[in-house]
């Protein structure tokens, strides 16, 4: 066993641990950060199978964004514990159901002759240091899968659209401040000087007050 | 002397060469974060006509020594209703990326301990994981005021992120490479006009105030809001309070270094003739790194805080349309026999 081999199964092990934990943990906020915690090790493999850009992209995209906002939720909420385990055992039948249903479809992918890179005869290659997977993968996916990839982009932008769509509702007693506006403003607009003329009468008064003041 | 203890160590040297050198730049990093603080709080004392800390050693320099020794005597309270071990994994949580992220930034074109093809991304990665030390700070303390706090500073770092992260598609743009070095290299001219703060003038600008926001600090310090509102860190003391700062400060200082690397020219002289070229590269480098450490602190002195709508609104309707649009611009100038100016 060489120290490749040592540190995948180093990494594996946590991953399946954390990946275990997230369905057991108790709390909804343990269980988001061991999710993130199986993103975190998942890219790490990935970084073993010189699969760089996606190791990265996985941490950016998954950990740093969208396990946020999973958090963020997740921690809003107030979750009574018990209601989650309500209908625990109801549902075990079923659940347990799909999980043999994929366990069996992942074991026929794996038992599958082309899942193995050398399973056709042709084994992986190990590039160098020199190999830019980046470079590799930008060529590809906009030469030779090009309408895939613009494809999927529409999707995902059609899905923001219809998302916003869906939320949006325009309240009529929304107070805002149109910022545009407020820098437009010009002195004249709030300001207005106006000349006084002097009350001689109430002069007289003060005047009468003073000294009234002066002489007690 | 290295062969030596490489047969020593036999196949455990490469190890140990790399906990060297991951000493090498945490040991300088921690003492400049020190330092750092102790410069904020000198600046902005000249700034508002005051002299800043000088009692502690001469002219104040041992200060933030005893700052660090006081927190490290104070106790660390945890509050009752916590949950203790995500209370302590807040800051550690906070700490780790802001350290991560020097495994590959570059001094000079050979002085860098990982020198990895995807070292952007590598940094945009791990700095966008520093969010969760907040966010579970915030959460584990179980106070309603900590955790409104790390609402309000999650929202604003995630928001920015988008701008930054934009701002940074620019410069690899124009680059053609995801690796600090070669970014570096790719800006080599004459003088300065061929950094690229100049074709990239507005992505410069978002990537500065962003990176800004993504710190915390003022004017969209909403997070913390030392004087008037109260911070994701409220519960915090002693040790564990003081562990935030670092990461704020060693945050401070990655993003001036990466301003520094990918629009400032790095460590390349601002003249590419004699008496600039004698001074070693590291040197400019620091020297544009301490430039946009006292911009930091000069806005600080010189803004008001923004209002919380005001800084998304910043964030979403002004800096990610500014950098989209110069995206296009960028992009499509390329094309054109003008696009020598952008590369």
């Amino acid at each position: 066993m060489n120290v490749q081999t040592l540190i995948f199964y180093f990494f594996a092990t946590i991953l399946l641990g954390a990946a275990a934990r997230v369905v057991t943990a108790r709390n909804p906020v343990h269980s988001a950060l061991f999710l993130v915690l199986a993103f975190f090790t998942a890219a790490a493999l990935w970084i073993m199978l010189q699969a760089e850009f996606l190791a990265i992209v996985l941490v950016l995209v998954y950990v740093g964004a969208v396990m946020v906002l999973f958090l963020f939720v997740v921690m809003m909420l107030d979750i009574n514990y018990d209601t989650l385990r309500e209908g625990f055992w109801d549902n075990l039948p079923f659940a347990l159901l799909v999980a043999v249903l994929m366990a069996a479809e992942m074991a026929v992918v794996v038992a599958g002759r082309n899942f193995w890179a050398n399973g056709s005869g042709v084994s992986p290659v190990i590039h160098g240091p020199e190999y830019s997977n980046i470079k590799e993968l930008g060529r590809l996916i906009y030469t030779e899968y090009v309408y895939p990839f613009e494809i999927a982009s529409v999707i995902l932008l059609v899905a923001i659209v219809a998302a916003i769509a869906l939320t949006l509702r325009r309240r009529k007693d929304t107070k805002y401040q149109d910022p545009a506006q407020q820098i437009a403003v010009r002195r004249n607009d709030r300001l207005r000087i106006i000349s006084v003329e002097t009350d001689t009468k109430l002069m007289k008064k003060q005047e009468v007050i003073q000294q009234t003041e002066q002489q007690s | 002397m290295m062969e030596f203890f490489q047969s020593l160590l036999g196949p455990l040297w490469p190890l140990v060469w790399t906990l060297v050198k991951i000493v090498v730049i945490v040991g300088p990093l921690l003492l400049a974060v020190a330092y750092v603080t102790y410069a904020e709080r000198k600046v902005i004392g000249y700034m508002q006509v005051r002299i800043g800390p000088n009692r502690v050693g001469p002219l104040g320099l041992l200060q933030p020594i005893a700052d660090g020794v006081k927190l490290m005597m104070k106790e660390i309270i945890i509050p009752s209703g916590a949950n203790k071990k995500l209370f302590l994994l807040g800051p550690v949580l906070a700490m780790a990326p802001a350290l991560a992220a020097w495994a590959v930034v570059p001094f000079s074109p050979e002085l860098v301990l990982a020198n990895i093809d995807a070292s952007l991304l590598y940094i945009m990665a791990i700095t966008s994981m520093g969010v969760y030390g907040i966010v579970l700070a915030g959460w584990a303390s179980n106070s309603k005021y900590p955790f409104l706090g790390a609402m309000r500073s999650a929202a604003q770092i995630v928001s920015y992120e988008i701008a930054m992260g934009f701002a940074l598609v620019g410069v690899l743009m124009a680059a053609q490479s995801l690796n600090l070095v070669e970014i570096v290299n790719a800006q080599k001219g004459s003088s300065f006009f061929s950094w690229y703060w100049l074709p990239l003038f507005p992505m410069f600008l978002v990537y500065l105030i962003s990176s800004v926001a993504e710190i915390n600090r003022a004017p969209f310090d909403v997070a913390e809001g030392e004087s008037e509102i109260v911070g994701f860190h409220a519960e915090y003391s002693g040790m564990a309070f003081a562990v935030f700062f670092l990461a704020e400060y060693a945050n401070m200082i990655l993003v001036a270094t990466l301003t520094a690397l990918m629009f400032l020219g790095g460590w390349l002289p601002p003249f590419d003739v004699a008496p600039f070229t004698w001074i070693p590269g590291f040197f400019w480098l620091i020297a544009k790194i301490c430039f946009v450490l006292f911009l930091f602190l000069w806005f600080r002195a010189t803004f008001p805080r923004y209002r919380y709508d005001q800084i998304m609104r910043l964030g979403w309707k002004v800096f990610i349309p500014v950098t989209l649009i110069w995206l296009l611009f960028v992009g499509a100038m390329m094309q054109t026999p003008l696009g020598y100016l952008f590369h």
